[in-house]
């Protein structure tokens, strides 16, 4: 018998939820987590969310939880290199470490936008992305009254951003390339639902234009539009996407593709290596095994659980459908599926400001469900509606479109 | 002692769901399962405090309209991550077809 144990890299979602899930299923040997952060593990999304500041940082687990359920957490501790061969690991101060399985769960680090290197100005004390507890505290230094700021990306996290800068007081730009926010991903009708509230909201909202020039010194950021405009600003936030952390995984020769390519049951090319969450890609079932990867708080959980089921040889795929939210001032959306591949859109209207899209593909199949509306509004049908794609069913797009006919009859 | 409070009428819960129910700045979520017997629970989840009877009933479960987190709504019992905290329960009677629960 080999007495190695399982060794978790990255203390984030999946990585949590791994070592949890490997104790929850009555794993009784070692199980170690690595993670390079100091903290406790901590949910991200209440990052970009107006909560107080009190419950900003909020921890996956209670502390307590990793000497109760007897796993070794080691914080602040950097992989540095993986030497598959041996089933050895290397920290950065030099130790070696054994294992048995190893699952990588790494994560993404925020793009960096090239024209900040090419104007000398990196991300500095005015110029931050958004992914650590350490990010959102410099940047809700800003969220005040009387303070500018600026954002570069209108995706998720630069949306919710401006929402929480707009009702913490600040006056907020955002300025976007595309030509409109959520080019990914969002359906543009709800796209442009948040656009108009937005801008209700007092957001100057700057899409389709090229940035030409960032400048920063110590006192604002000058952020210069291809069609000269200059956007002055307390803080930048740039929020334009992330890549997979793949670096050890490629050194040590395992297979890339879009992140670290797993199959479907989240093993890499070598087989006692698994990856789970933001770092990996992997194919989804229900739509030909296309190959995705998904950043996504319930998909880190769903695969950490999952990676842990199979290092001790389950076998089980991932049969797990993408599904997201975000929430933007009282409005919450969420999205089922993937909707590249519809041919169809049908709408259901929930109650005045509640909207589901039910997607469709040329059989009539449904691959996905967008909603957006105040609260909890659209969660229940999503979540239904999630269920019916996972069933690949074809429901009849008259019943889809109809608020009185419940979805839940059409399972 | 037994202080019972009127809710609803009894056909005012659909089979298998939930609706919200406030009283003296209290929230509950108030359930009539699919074998027609009525529940009541803590009104906001353990996670985030979100109303649950936004969310979705399957069988014995409540599911958070936020993070799908799951609870039992019969025993309160959370059913894992995200959720780990249990829901407080409240026993539920029906007389005279009114739902009251005891709200202690
Ligand atoms: C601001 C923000 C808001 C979000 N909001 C939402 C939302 O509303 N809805 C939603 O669905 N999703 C949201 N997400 C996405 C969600 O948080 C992520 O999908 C999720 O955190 C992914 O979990 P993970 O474990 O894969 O990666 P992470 O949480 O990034 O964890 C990976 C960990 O591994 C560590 N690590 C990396 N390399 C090493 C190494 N060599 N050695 C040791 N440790 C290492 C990293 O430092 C990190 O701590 C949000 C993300 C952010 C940043
Ligand atoms: S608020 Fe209920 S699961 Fe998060």
């Amino acid at each position: 018998m080999d007495d190695r144990g399982i060794v978790i890299v990255g203390a984030g979602e999946a990585g949590v939820r791994a070592a949890f899930a490997l104790r929850e299923k009555g794993y009784e040997g070692s199980v170690t987590l690595i993670g390079d952060e100091p903290h406790l593990p901590y949910e991200r999304p209440p990052l970009s969310k107006p909560v107080s500041e009190a419950e900003a940082v909020r921890a996956i687990v209670a502390g307590e939880r990793f000497a109760e359920t007897g796993i070794a957490f080691k914080r602040g501790q950097r992989v540095a290199a993986l030497r598959p061969s041996e089933h050895q690991l290397v920290l950065e101060d030099g130790e070696a470490l054994g294992y048995r399985r190893l699952l990588l769960a790494t994560g993404a680090t925020p793009r960096q936008l090239p024209i900040m290197s090419a104007c000398g100005v990196l991300a500095s004390d005015r110029i931050h992305v958004l992914r650590t507890v350490e990010h959102a505290a410099a940047i809700r230094r800003y969220m005040g009254e009387g303070k500018r700021i600026g954002i570069i990306g209108g995706g998720f996290i630069g949306l919710e951003l401006a929402a929480m800068g707009r009702m913490l007081g600040a006056a907020v730009t955002l300025i976007e390339v595309q030509p409109r926010v959520l080019m990914r991903g969002v359906p543009e009708k709800l796209a442009l639902a948040l656009q108009v509230r937005h801008a209700a909201e007092g957001v100057e909202l700057i899409c389709g234009v090229a940035i030409n020039a960032i400048s920063a010194d110590s006192d604002s950021v000058v952020v210069t539009l291809g069609d000269a405009r200059r956007i002055e600003a307390d803080i930048l936030v740039v929020g334009i996407g992330a890549q997979p952390n793949t670096a050890l995984a490629a050194e040590a020769g395992l297979a890339i593709e879009n992140g670290i390519a797993v199959d479907a049951q989240l093993r890499t090319s070598d087989p006692d290596i698994f990856a789970a969450g933001d770092c990996c890609s992997f194919p989804v079932a229900i739509y030909g095994a296309r190959r995705v990867r998904l950043e996504s708080w319930r998909n880190a959980q769903e695969q950490g659980s999952l990676a842990a089921a199979n290092m001790r040889g389950a076998g089980e795929m991932f049969v797990g459908i993408p599904w997201f939210w975000s929430d933007q001032y009282d409005l919450t959306l969420q999205v089922a599926g993937l909707a590249d591949g519809a041919v169809r859109e049908v709408a259901r209207s929930l109650s005045p400001g509640a909207e589901i899209l039910f997607h469709l593909d040329g059989e009539g199949r449904l691959i996905a469900a967008s909603g957006l509306g105040p609260g909890g509004a659209v969660a229940r049908d999503i979540r239904l509606a999630e269920m019916l794609i996972a069933k690949a069913a074809k429901p009849d797009p008259g019943a889809l479109a109809d608020p009185a006919v419940k979805l839940k009859s059409l399972l | 002692m037994s202080n019972w409070v009127d809710v609803c009428a009894s056909n005012e819960i659909d089979e298998e769901d939930v609706i919200r129910f406030d009283h003296e700045g209290r929230t509950f979520a108030v359930y009539r399962s699919p074998d027609d017997s009525y529940h009541a629970t803590d009104g906001l989840c353990t996670h985030e405090k979100v109303h649950l009877a936004d969310g979705l009933v399957m069988d014995d479960i409540i599911e958070c309209p936020k993070h799908n987190g799951r609870f039992n709504y019969k025993t309160g019992e959370a059913k894992g991550a995200p959720v780990c905290v249990n829901l407080g329960t409240y026993p539920v009677k029906v007389d005279g077809g009114r739902v009251l629960i005891q709200v202690g």
